[in-house]
């Protein structure tokens, strides 16, 4: 192979009680890919999610993040990833700049990177004005324009997205997934977990999940051919479809 | 280092901003401290009396001099008719005015009966209750005695009842319990809660996925609280001092390193709290009713543990604020040093680990 893998899994398995989370997930994610990973509610892609980041043990199967097992090594993996929940995972009653402060601050960053990182990035994301705002006060779309910014400032290798566009509008999601392939391109792997499949179309890879397998695998043109479909949306149909028979 | 030192900083805007909690939690201590230090007074100091002996012999001057000689009374008048009474009573100058009836002393040796009358200003009803009471324990104590000396069998009427709390042991028995009672609630109750924001808002995931470890993370919540819970202890301190005299007897270095364990102690409660549920609402009622309660009731706090049923006894065994308070009493009541309290503080220290070990345990690093 000639890139190197990011993110290597084999055989993963998740268990909560007879509830089977993960089951025999493989797949292995590239340096510097948008990886997107599909399923409807429930389908296991926010548990598989939380194992790469060393949030959950699995029950089997071997992971490898960065080339860190997570069984054992999950500390080391945390240096080098970034992670934005499903939640926004900021605090509202400190300002934009404070809860950037504080999380660089928690990766190590020192006061002066951070105070000249900050400046360009806020520039970058035209988010300048409401540095100082609590973050309290800002509307959601812009939320996750910083909870983005945080979760990529410390430049981790590998960037996990939960459901990182739920609940805002079309502009804002556009210019979102603007911002992931910007940081596609200065070599950050992305791992994005979505239900809406207009985004699984800009996605260099798109995985689908289902009941907790893996049911497709594949680039959106490879997925759009092999299941004869003119959308990803339709891809997803079908497949849920045979996923019931 | 830095990152946990970050951590903290984070900590203290959270609570720097949230201006009504902190009001409340630096004005809880003196509201409490001023409720509890006048509505919970039961006991006199200095009540003026007068005094009306229509005997003047010798036994009833040694009655008069021990009703001065304690420090509850102050004799301003006597009367020497009887008619008198009412018209001091009018003019509000006295509280009780005690009565001898003539020939006190003979009556007494040679009929072996004698009686007194104690006349209360009943208006506050509660207050003259106490003034009887506390005279009647003053002669009731000089009968003895004189029993005692002479072998005799005398009786001085009226009848004495003790019907106020006979363990009574001042009126600043309060403070160490304030003292119990607002380091618990603050330290376990605002730990338990500021740690299940974190899981409520949704951050404590991105600080678990974060290079920052778990002893940090909890280490960081609890510093600012135990900075915040030894501020309130010095204020009591200091209000008790300054408002209501009472000094620190023993030594206060000792006070405090007790005070900084018992916060420990009230910490590792409010992280085994927060470890056990996801619910603000929920991490609040549990500190409340299961901490306040049994701090309040079960501590020797207000009611003393000697007169509960064997089986609160052996409650308030199991529950560590009984320890703290008689320490606290110990120290700053009776200046005793450690090696009167050493079991106490063994026990705290005990329940501290305890406690620790189980948060701990249940503190999760990977959330499942």
């Amino acid at each position: 192979m000639l890139k190197k893998n990011v993110i290597e899994v084999k055989d993963l398995v998740k268990k909560f009680g007879d509830f089977v989370a993960n089951d025999h997930l493989t797949f292995s994610v590239q340096k510097g890919e948008i990886f997107g990973f599909l399923g409807a509610n429930g389908a296991g892609k926010t548990t598989a999610m939380k194992i790469l980041c060393g949030l959950l043990t699995p029950t089997s199967g071997e992971v490898y993040v960065n080339g860190y097992n997570v069984y054992t090594q999950s500390e080391l993996i945390k240096k080098n990833i970034g992670y934005m929940s499903q939640k926004f995972s900021l605090y509202d009653d400190l300002t934009t700049f404070e809860n950037i402060q504080f999380f660089a601050t928690i990766y190590g960053l020192s006061k002066k990177q951070i105070i000249e990182k900050t400046t360009i990035l806020l520039e970058e994301f035209k988010l300048y004005d409401i540095k100082n705002h609590l973050v309290g006060d800002i509307p959601l779309g812009w939320k996750q324009k910083i909870a983005f910014l945080i979760a990529t400032f410390h430049n981790p290798s590998v960037v996990f997205l939960d459901e990182p566009t739920g609940g805002v509008d079309p502009i804002t999601r556009r210019q979102f997934w603007e911002l992931i392939h910007r940081a596609a391109a200065s070599g950050t792997t992305l791992f994005v977990t979505t239900h809406y499949m207009d985004e699984a179309e800009y996605c260099d890879r798109v995985s689908i999940l289902s009941e907790g397998k893996l049911v497709a695998l594949g680039t959106p043109d490879d997925l759009k051919n092999q299941y004869k479909a003119p959308s990803m949306d339709e891809v997803f149909y079908k497949i849920a479809r045979n996923a019931d028979v | 280092m830095k990152a946990f030192w970050g951590f903290v900083r984070k900590e203290i805007y959270h609570i720097l901003r949230d201006r009504r909690t902190l009001i409340v939690i630096l004005g809880i201590p003196i509201v409490e401290m001023l409720l509890f230090g006048f509505v919970l007074t039961n006991e006199i100091k200095k009540v003026n009396i007068a005094i009306c002996d229509l005997s003047n012999d010798e036994i009833t001057k040694q009655i008069i001099k021990k009703l001065e000689g304690s420090s509850y009374f102050r004799v301003t008048s006597y009367l020497t008719n009887i008619q008198n009474v009412e018209a001091i009573f009018k003019e509000g100058k006295v509280k009780e005015v005690v009565v001898f009836e003539p020939d006190f002393s003979r009556k007494l040796t040679k009929e072996n009966h004698a009686s007194i009358e104690l006349i209360s200003d009943a208006s506050d009803a509660n207050f003259s209750n106490l003034v009887v009471n506390y005279t009647s324990a003053i002669i009731s104590a000089y009968t003895k005695e004189l029993n005692n000396t002479l072998q005799g069998s005398y009786r001085i009427d009226p009848q004495i009842r003790m019907i106020y709390n006979p363990n009574l042991e001042g009126v600043y028995f309060f403070v160490p319990g304030i003292i119990g009672l607002i380091l618990m609630l603050i330290s376990a109750l605002m730990t338990s809660v500021s740690i299940v924001r974190e899981k409520e808002t949704g951050t404590m995931e991105a600080l678990l996925v974060s290079p920052l470890k778990p002893f940090h993370i909890i280490v960081g919540k609890v510093l600012p609280y135990v900075l915040l819970s030894l501020l309130n202890a010095t204020a009591i301190l200091l209000m008790s001092y300054f408002v209501f005299q009472l000094p620190v007897k023993g030594s206060l270095f000792l006070l405090m390193l007790e005070c900084l364990l018992y916060i420990l102690l009230a910490l590792s409660i409010g992280i085994l709290i927060s470890s056990s549920t996801n619910s603000q609402l929920i991490a609040m009622m549990v500190s409340l009713v299961g901490l306040m309660l049994p701090t309040i009731l079960l501590s020797g706090f207000i009611f003393p543990i000697e007169n509960m049923p064997r089986i609160l006894q052996w409650l308030c065994s199991i529950l560590p604020p009984k320890y703290f308070i008689i320490i606290i009493k110990g120290i700053m009541i009776k200046g005793v040093g450690l090696q009167y309290i050493w079991f106490e503080t063994l026990m705290l220290i005990l329940f501290t680990l305890l406690f620790l070990g189980l948060a701990i345990k249940k503190f999760k690093v990977r959330l499942v």
